[in-house]
């Protein structure tokens, strides 16, 4: 099933209208919905802030757009509470934070799967191991500090266990950058992805940033210090392997592609009626914001939209447990390492890289604080352990 | 602002120490209007318009297999099993929580050092550890029963909604020993009742053996509560205590 985005024309950007009750529906049930309506409400909420995020850049450096991006950008805002507001008030800041990590983990193995380009390919496996690892750390915070089980948000898809140390993961800035695609040559695919993930870990870094400090506990607020810190070098990572000399427009289509593309493979794998309702109008949402972009594309830059964009969509994300696959980069890669833009061997590591870590981790590492000694099991650790909880320490 | 109100330890919450501001302020009221009429109540009226969605929070598990699947089982009875396994899934969600809200108050303990009337540690790894032990025992009884310990049922994720603010007590390290103890106190009452109520659920479905042993823990629960309030009391009399 896909879609032709030159023929299907959504709805125009006149008719697209909300109200307040419309933004603010009864969530997903934390308990009852399948873990995937969580990552797919999670992703979508992070491609709409992406949405915002690149108009208002745009609109500071192109008066001559600001209008359209105005007029579009607040529908998107619209879009974005809708999706977000589909977050339960019953799921707390470390169970959110839990399906953040899902998100990255199960997308990006995705996307690397489908990624044709091998070095770019190679960039998703990198990034999905850090973020990999960070849901077995928080795991750990929420079993240690909640004595909550994170397998019930994560529902079994995916595992938890440690994957490249997070306290390796600090990386000098010249070590974060990486090679773009050239935007004459790239796949369609290859650009729809970067976008993707670049959305979801920009979020991502945005959402630690924010909920780090509505802890009490110092290690939890550390912890969120420290993944916070990764999720930055991630974005950095990933707007880095985008042509930086795509055109402001062109950048805007794809943005508008890469939201109907993100919806669309929603809408076509939501198991909640309800929310997919919502998958299916916000496909045609955003139709008509692509071809209203189109619209400008050729009067301004007098372009074809068919130089940039594919006729029909490629496969969309695929929301299932992607446990193999990860496994085997797991196996492969943990030990990999960044130099310059280069994926390397652990022996190859950037003594840049090295010097800041050290710098960094020098009074201690809060990821390794909060999973000293931890094995998840079900039920959480506390489930493994019979009479006391632990030997008495005078 | 002056020097002494920069560097003095001073709460500025209330009107009453900033008498200049307070009267700018209060002026400001003198021809304050609402912007529209009504009263809180309006509140409310919208909240409910949400409540006819008829959506929940969320749902129990099946009712174990064995007496769902009897042709002969009275449906009340099943539907009574079904509201004992979600309290059984809150009292195993509570203790396990509550063993890492021991581990918070022992850490606090060891940072301020033992109290005039305050407990000592091993008082409180004792209890930490009946916490552990009765969480293991309702695990044991769920699976007993042919339940699964590891759902989180609708009454134990909002058991853990209702006592978001206790790990947040005890985990910041700005809160003194006795503030930790009242946030456990909360707890333990909380417990209690919860231990009361599973009793009677069980003696009426006839589980025996199982009301047996949670006559047990609701009498360990209620040797902590005394012990709590006796802390919490003793440390509220005892000044110094508030300051560590």
């Amino acid at each position: 099933m896909t879609i032709d985005i030159f023929k299907e024309r959504g709805i125009s950007l006149e008719k697209q209208e909300f109200d307040w009750r419309d933004l603010v529906r009864v969530p997903y049930s934390k308990l009852d919905d399948d873990a995937f309506t969580r990552v797919r409400v999670i992703l979508m909420n992070g491609i709409e802030s992406e949405a915002l995020r690149f108009s208002h850049a745009c609109a500071r450096v192109n008066k001559p757009l600001q209008l359209q991006l105005a007029r579009v950008r607040r529908v998107e805002q619209h879009q974005q509470t809708l999706v977000n507001w589909l977050n339960p008030p019953d799921q707390n800041v470390l169970e959110t934070t839990i399906g953040f990590e899902q998100v990255a983990i199960e997308v990006t193995a995705s996307v690397a799967m489908h990624e044709p380009d091998p070095y770019l390919k190679q960039v998703y496996h990198f990034g999905m191991l850090e973020d990999f690892d960070h849901l077995y750390r928080y795991a750990a915070l929420m079993d240690r500090l909640e004595g909550k089980d994170a397998n019930a948000l994560t529902q079994c898809y995916t595992d938890i266990r440690a994957g490249r140390p997070t306290l390796v993961e600090h990386r000098a800035p010249e070590d974060d950058l990486r090679e773009p695609y050239d935007r004459a040559k790239a796949a369609p695919i290859s650009k729809l992805n970067a976008l993707t993930i670049m959305a979801g870990e920009h979020q991502t870094h945005d959402y630690y940033m924010t909920v780090g400090p509505t802890f009490a506990d110092p290690v939890a607020r550390q912890l969120y210090a420290e993944i916070a810190s990764i999720e930055e070098q991630h974005v950095t990572q990933y707007e880095s392997i985008i042509d930086p000399y795509e055109t402001w427009l062109e950048k805007w289509l794809l943005h508008e592609a890469a939201e109907v593309y993100n919806y669309f493979g929603c809408y076509s794998q939501e198991s909640n009626p309800r929310i997919r309702d919502i998958w299916e109008r916000f496909v045609q949402y955003e139709l008509g914001h692509l071809h209203y972009v189109m619209d400008l594309f050729k009067t301004v830059e007098k372009r074809d939209p068919e130089e940039v964009l594919p006729a029909t969509l490629p496969t969309p994300v695929k929301y299932a447990s992607h446990r193999t696959y990860v496994r085997k980069i797991l196996n492969q890669e943990v030990d990999l390492r960044a130099n310059g833009t280069q994926i390397v061997p652990l022996k190859d590591d950037s003594p840049a890289s090295i010097a800041y870590r050290d710098r960094m981790n020098a009074t201690g590492s809060p990821s390794q604080t909060v999973a000293a000694g931890y094995t998840w099991a079900p039920g959480g650790e506390l489930a493994m352990r019979n009479g006391k909880a632990k030997e008495v320490q005078p | 602002m002056n020097k002494d109100e920069e560097t003095m330890a001073i709460n500025r919450t209330g009107i009453q120490g900033v008498p200049s501001r307070t009267k700018d302020l209060l002026e400001s009221l003198s021809d304050a209007e609402p912007s529209s009429a009504g009263d809180a109540d309006l509140m409310a009226a919208e909240r409910n318009t949400y409540v006819g969605a008829g959506l929940a929070v969320g749902h129990p598990p099946p009712a174990p297999a064995k007496e769902a699947n009897d042709p002969a089982a009275d449906v009340r009875n099943v539907l009574a099993v079904g509201v004992l396994v979600d309290k059984l899934g809150e009292r195993l969600a509570f203790e396990r929580s509550g063993v890492r809200l021991y581990d918070a108050l022992i850490a606090k303990l060891d940072a301020s050092g033992k109290l005039e009337g305050g407990p000592s540690r091993d008082e409180l790894v004792d209890i930490r550890d009946d916490e552990q032990r009765h969480f293991k025992m309702v695990q044991k009884a769920i699976e007993t029963l042919g339940g699964d310990p590891t759902v989180v049922t609708p009454s134990a994720d909002l058991a853990a909604v209702k006592a978001m603010g206790l790990p947040q007590v005890l985990t910041d390290p700005r809160t003194t020993l006795a503030q930790g103890l009242e946030a456990i106190l909360v707890a333990e009452l909380v417990d209690n009742d919860g231990w009361t109520l599973l009793i009677t659920l069980t003696e009426k479905l006839g589980y025996k053996v199982a009301a047996k042993q949670f006559r047990e823990a609701l009498q360990s629960e209620e040797e902590h509560l005394a012990k709590v309030r006796g802390w919490v009391e003793r440390l509220t009399m005892n000044p110094a205590a508030l300051l560590s």
